[in-house]
């Protein structure tokens, strides 16, 4: 990709005056970053429309929080690459480490080859496509949001999921505790279709029909809260009704449970 | 305990409740001040100032806070309180100076528009996170534990979960909700320097950035926090409250108030920022005047309430004693904040009785209290003759029980004998 605009040599200036130059710029401006040699940090906070190359590999949270325009690197990122990013376009040609997208609220992030443990983790909206393969615990506790993986992902995926859906070409090595495959319906298929389009190159060749998804079975949404004592009244008002040849069931059970809370009242006075 | 174990067998769920750990325990009225003497002269109790003012983030922040008092409120969120109970927090704290603080679950405009000095909390669950809101923020508080739950993530059940308070946390409304425990990007000291160095990157270093731990051992981790770059180290004793946990995490997690707070002490010291670039706030049942310059003599900078904070502006309030029978308990012993059945609308999102809190009155109750506690710790400040609250010392103190004595550090009371120290 070539680009014009200001250029920033990292090996010259400092991230600080990188990024305060792009929080200071105006929307439609251009930025090219060279020798970013891992730095942290790189791009991040950006709030205007406007694009920015990274010619290299860089270090933690690239791109974090992003909010407009789109963030290019041409290289390798490290941990939580546009982590909490709101919306706008992130893409990286390499690969990414550990919670890549993390709690992603809007946007597109697209990595072109592999990403590593819990992309996607905590994930919130965004949308993340994924050249290659996911490490492990990706999309864990994911709340919205689509995670399309063109490769494989590894053990646990999706652990705790709640809203978010997760799309996978290739092997699943295993699902993390509720989440369950479902159905690929029509909708689905658009949006694996819309998602490949806009992740561009690294998605040619590649098909909707190949993906099968997953999501959560929500069976942990809510606690789950046994009531032996109404059990016990019921079966007290059973065995009224047997005795008394009565013919008053809900009555009965209504006053055993009154019995119940009165002696739980009586109970709560004492311990106080 | 019979009942525990009966309600356990009906339910076949642990409890889960609001408020701190009750169980006996040291704390900080197991101290006292020994006041002036001979060798030490009081100052005039209505007469001669004693400041009460600390600065955070002087040494990093182009804006640092600046409090008038060493009164704190802690964080606490939209959604385990309701929308009026967080502006009438912000209400006080703002009429007497001071800091509030959000909680798991983001930033209401109500609370923004209400409090002078509002403290970002920045949480594992990272819910309703948004970086327009970090940038409104005076302060940001990276949470990595709390007091009533160290290792433990937010829980807010179902109940609480209405259709505003789902929207800000993107979560199906109804849900109960256990947040995470761990920080999703990253997973340890090294990797929150690099953290903090991304808030501040994003803030444009504007805004001092303060790290929370619950009091687990607080030495290490307040001197991790302090190579991590923060400007302040929140410590949370085991009494600090919560809205809603488990009870055997907070009756069984972590150390008490007293005991934690020497040793943040110890680890600012060793390292020269103590009472100069990294401040240490201390919180976990404070509830006086008294517990205040207790925490300060010992080292801490400020004091953070939370539960006391609630009951200021109303809750357990005995007007409501009807109701509170009615719920199978009494005003006074009310802790089910999980519930969202408050009578006083506090811990609640029930529209009916949130609006039986007034803002403004219940504002106005706290900046009181919190007046109350400034006081009371000026009083005590003056009787050891000290012309700012930060002035005062362990030497001020003694102890009246062997185990704060060694918890604290500090004498026992007629003796020399600091238990514990070489």
């Amino acid at each position: 990709m070539s680009m014009s605009g200001r250029i920033f040599d990292l090996a010259e200036v400092s991230g600080r005056e990188l990024n305060q130059a792009l929080h200071d710029a105006a929307g439609g401006e251009s930025f090219e970053v060279v020798n970013p040699r891992g730095a942290h940090a790189v791009a991040c906070g950006i709030t205007a429309d406007i694009d920015v190359v990274v010619r290299g590999s860089v270090g933690y949270y690239c791109a974090g929080m992003h909010q407009q325009g789109r963030v290019r690197v041409e290289g390798n990122a490290s941990t939580g690459l546009a982590e909490n990013i709101m919306s706008g376009e992130v893409y990286i040609t390499g690969n990414a480490t550990m919670s890549a997208g993390a709690t992603g609220c809007g946007g597109l992030l697209v990595v072109g080859g592999n990403s590593g443990a819990r992309c996607g983790i905590s994930m919130k909206g965004v949308d993340i496509v994924v050249g290659g393969n996911v490490g492990h615990m990706s999309a864990f506790m994911a709340q919205a949001g689509n995670l399309v993986v063109c490769g494989d992902a590894a053990a646990d995926l999706g652990d705790s999921i709640y809203e978010a859906q997760i799309f996978v070409r290739g092997d699943v090595e295993s699902l993390g505790a509720d989440c369950v495959e479902k159905e690929m319906r029509r909708e689905h298929l658009d949006t694996v279709s819309r998602l490949l389009g806009a992740a561009g190159p690294i998605a040619r060749g590649v098909f909707a029909e190949d993906f099968r998804r997953y999501g959560s079975a929500r069976r942990f949404y809510n606690f789950t809260i046994d009531d032996v004592d109404a059990l016990a009244a019921e079966a007290r008002a059973e065995r009224w009704n047997a005795s008394s040849g009565g013919v008053y069931g809900a009555e009965a059970v209504a006053e055993a449970q009154r019995e119940r809370r009165a002696e739980l009242a009586e109970f709560l006075d004492d311990e106080q | 305990m019979i009942a525990e174990i009966r309600r356990a067998a009906n339910t076949g769920i642990y409890r889960i409740r609001g408020w701190g750990a009750k169980r006996r325990m040291p704390t900080l009225d197991d101290l006292v001040f020994l006041g002036a003497s001979m060798s030490r002269y009081p100052l005039e109790g209505y007469r001669e100032a004693c400041g009460t003012d600390v600065v955070i983030g002087e040494d990093r922040a182009q804006r640092p806070v600046r409090l008038q008092i060493p009164v704190t409120i802690a964080g606490m969120s939209f959604g385990s309180l309701s929308a009026q109970a967080k502006e009438a927090l912000g209400r006080g704290a703002s009429a007497a100076g001071t800091s509030t603080t959000t909680g798991d679950g983001g930033m209401t405009m109500e609370e923004r528009e209400h409090s002078s000095v509002l403290v970002y909390q920045y949480l594992p669950s990272r819910y309703g996170m948004n970086p327009d809101h970090l940038r409104m923020a005076d302060a940001i508080e990276v949470v990595v534990g709390q007091g009533a739950k160290p290792g433990g993530g937010g829980m807010l059940l179902g109940q609480k979960i209405t259709e505003r308070v789902a929207e800000m946390r993107t979560l199906p409304t109804g849900i109960d909700q256990r947040s995470a425990c761990r920080h999703p990007d990253w997973t340890g000291p090294d990797d929150l320097e690099i953290k903090i160095g991304e808030l501040r990157e994003i803030t444009d270093w504007q805004v001092p950035i303060c790290v929370k731990v619950g009091a687990a051992r607080p030495y290490y981790d307040t001197a991790l926090a302090v190579k991590a770059g923060a400007d302040a180290v929140v410590v949370d004793g085991m009494q600090g409250g919560t809205a809603a946990t488990q009870d055997v995490f907070i009756e069984h997690v972590g150390i008490p108030t007293i005991a934690a707070i020497p040793e943040a002490v110890r680890a600012l010291r060793e390292l020269g920022v103590h009472r100069r670039e990294v401040k240490l706030i201390a919180a976990g049942g404070f509830r006086s005047g008294a517990d205040v310059a207790k925490a300060l003599a010992l080292g801490a900078d400020a004091a953070s309430i939370g539960t006391a904070a609630l009951i200021a502006i109303g809750d357990n309030d005995p007007a409501y004693e009807s109701e509170y029978r009615e719920l199978g308990t009494s005003a006074g012993y009310w802790e089910d904040f999980q519930a969202g059945t408050d009578p006083a609308g506090i811990t609640t999102q029930d529209p009916e009785l949130s609006a039986r809190l007034d803002p403004v009155l219940a504002g106005r109750r706290l900046a009181n209290y919190l007046q109350v506690l400034t006081i009371e710790t000026q009083i005590l400040a003056r009787a050891n003759g000290k012309s700012h609250v930060l002035n005062l010392e362990p030497e001020d103190l003694a102890a009246l029980t062997v185990e704060a004595a060694a918890m604290a550090n500090v004498p026992l009371a007629g003796t020399n004998w600091v238990p514990g120290a070489d």
